[in-house]
């Protein structure tokens, strides 16, 4: 028994006996380059198009750069949902709530102070209130 | 019971799980820790992202960033770190099967498409400050120059690390040590072109659109 189902280190990819089926490595990469550069040349043509309603246009672009990461991810950082990648996964999880929290508290609370904020009046301590 | 038996009598297709089958080796160990790192790093991008978000309509009266994106700047600089960041994939193909002539080939052209992307940025930064966008204008320009000059940081610190193990490779061949700090520069590169995806949507796309 000298084989032992070790974790995969990140960015490693899988080798051919963890995976028989495994695609060329080239490929991966090429397709990653494809489809990141489709979704890069979309986000450029939704910023500029007048086509769109422009009220969605900021969601479109948010949704399009969350693919583009996970492309980079799955296809250039060869994360998987294998068993011998979940360490990875869960790390990857780990920072992603973080972000989400860093992200969105800070604007939740910020927006919120915002919109609590007294109007500019003329008293003296107006000058500290304006941004 | 006799214990060599017992060992028989175990199926040799029933590989142990990765708790039980000891230590992992080094390569697995060094790019897990750098993974952590990466992840930490992407954390204090997201800082900065949100310190942009909230700072970027507080322009003070100064220009704007529709005013000062040029978006063929942004499409080529992301065109360069997209395609820098293939090469680097290529360059890991090129280290795990051995070849020393792809390796620099990929190595050469990864850094010449990453400083191409670095003059572009230091050029658009010193076009911005020439006409009077310098950081200390606004708070939204505070926030501009420490997200993107951040980045750029890192991309230098990249094409230095990139420097440095050519060398690396040249003096001590791809042994097991040089292998693992290569696989680590990947993971660097990789997770520089994630954050810029970031940086040219919420910063470029979303500024000069909306």
């Amino acid at each position: 028994m000298t084989e032992a189902r070790y974790d995969r280190a990140p960015g490693d990819r899988p080798t051919r006996e963890m995976q028989a089926s495994a695609p060329s490595p080239l490929f991966v990469y090429t397709t990653g380059l494809f489809l990141a550069v489709l979704l890069t040349a979309t986000s450029f043509w939704a910023a500029n198009t007048s086509l769109l309603w422009t009220g969605g246009v900021a969601l479109g672009l948010a949704v399009l750069a969350i693919a583009q990461m996970g492309v980079h991810l799955v296809f250039f950082l060869h994360i998987t949902t294998g068993p011998e990648s979940t360490n990875n996964v869960l790390a990857l999880a780990f920072g992603v709530l973080i972000v989400f929290v860093v992200v969105a508290g800070t604007m939740w609370i910020m927006v919120d102070m915002n919109q609590n904020m007294m109007m500019p009046s003329p008293a003296p301590m107006s000058t500290q209130m304006q941004r | 019971m006799n214990i060599s038996v017992a060992i028989d009598s175990v199926p040799q297709d029933a590989l142990p799980s990765a708790s039980e089958a000891g230590p992992a080796p080094k390569r697995v160990v060094v790019a897990f820790g750098f993974w952590i790192f990466l992840l930490s790093d992407i954390v204090m991008f997201a800082a900065l992202f949100a310190s942009y978000a909230v700072l970027v309509h507080a322009t003070a009266g100064g220009p704007t960033g529709a005013q000062l994106f040029n978006q063929k700047t942004v499409a080529i600089e992301t065109a360069c770190l997209l395609a820098s960041s293939y090469t680097c994939g290529l360059m890991s193909l090129a280290i795990n099967s051995r070849r020393y002539f792809r390796t620099y080939l990929a190595a050469l052209i990864t850094f010449a498409l990453g400083a191409a992307f670095l003059t572009l940025e230091i050029r658009e930064f010193a076009n911005m400050i020439a006409i009077g966008a310098t950081p200390e204008r606004s708070a939204f320009l505070s926030a501009f120059f420490t997200l993107v000059g951040c980045h750029g940081l890192h991309v230098t610190l990249g094409l230095i690390w990139l420097t440095v193990m050519m060398v690396q490779v040249a003096v001590m061949g791809l042994d097991a040590t040089v292998q693992r700090r290569l696989l680590c520069f990947a993971l660097f590169w990789h997770a520089l072109d994630i954050v810029w995806v970031g940086v040219f949507t919420v910063v470029y796309l979303m500024g000069v659109s909306l």
